[in-house]
């Protein structure tokens, strides 16, 4: 049961990825462009995502996942400087090619070769994030 | 087009949807970098097969779609320097950050978390500045 709902929750991401048009990376691009042409695009997404999942958070209280083990822990709200250094990076990297983890997956079958490139780099700064959080914590303690 | 907001809003639905059958059937948060970054370093609470099985969902829907649309141009870059140097930035930013745009946009934000919102501030602020820089200072984008 599962696999059968992560299966259907990732067909609905990619349905969704792929019908909102956010593996077009001038969309994107275009939303994050304030002084081109503006694209408004993203910012529907955005706020259509966030309604179901809004919801889905308020049904989290007092209840069990559906094929059991627990919910997870409540975020200690606290702003670490991997989160905003991360972010950063992730933001550039984003602007440069308009692309995301989610649409670089959703992408893959009919983007073309350039999308296995920008996957194979994304694979690889993954890979690398381990090695960097040290060589992080040795140059600027974290705390 | 006219109609993109409203296939965006359809798409975002769809997405928060999937986010929520991931939520309260799995007990997980629907993190693209996440689902994907555990399958390179092997953190995290899901077993790989859960992953593999969520990532061929999100695959195979465009793989369906796609005949109805009959042609998709991504606009992507042939920049070879660009989609790499922006593939790592991406793969390692995110890791860093433990989530991208859908685990701190979609997820964090919708449950009010703070690092959620500030993780989002940062990357389209940095998203913003690297297009305007990029596009219209160097023209390379």
């Amino acid at each position: 049961m599962r696999l059968l709902f992560a299966f259907i929750a990732g067909g609905l991401f990619g349905a969704g990825l792929f019908v909102s048009g956010m593996t077009d990376t001038s969309k994107v691009q275009g939303w994050l462009d304030v002084f081109g042409d503006w694209d408004p695009t993203l910012a529907f997404v955005m706020g259509g995502a966030i309604i179901p999942m809004a919801i889905a958070w308020r049904l989290v209280p007092g209840r069990k996942p559906l094929v059991g083990g627990d919910f997870p822990e409540p975020q200690e709200p606290r702003v670490s400087r991997n989160l905003v250094l991360g972010s950063t990076m992730f933001g550039a990297g984003w602007g440069l090619a308009g692309l995301c983890p989610g649409p670089a997956i959703a992408s893959l079958s009919y983007g073309g070769v350039w999308h296995w490139v920008f996957a194979a780099a994304m694979l690889a700064g993954m890979a690398l994030t381990p090695m960097l959080r040290v060589r992080l914590d040795r140059m600027v303690p974290a705390e | 087009m006219e109609q993109d907001w409203i296939w965006g809003l359809v798409g975002g639905l769809l997405i928060g949807t999937g986010g929520a059958v991931y939520l309260l059937a799995n007990g997980r948060i629907m993190g693209a970098s996440g689902i994907i970054g555990g399958l390179v370093d092997g953190t995290g609470r899901s077993t790989a097969a859960e992953r593999v099985v969520f990532l061929a969902g999100v695959i195979l829907l465009p793989i369906l779609l796609y005949p109805l649309y009959g042609h998709v141009d991504t606009h992507v870059s042939t920049n070879p320097l660009v989609i790499v140097a922006a593939g790592l930035l991406v793969g390692a930013g995110t890791r860093l950050a433990n989530g991208c745009t859908s685990g701190h946009g979609v997820c964090g934000i919708s449950r009010f978390s703070l690092r959620g919102i500030v993780a989002t501030v940062f990357y389209i602020l940095a998203g913003g500045l690297t297009v305007v820089f990029f596009r219209h200072l160097l023209g390379v984008i």
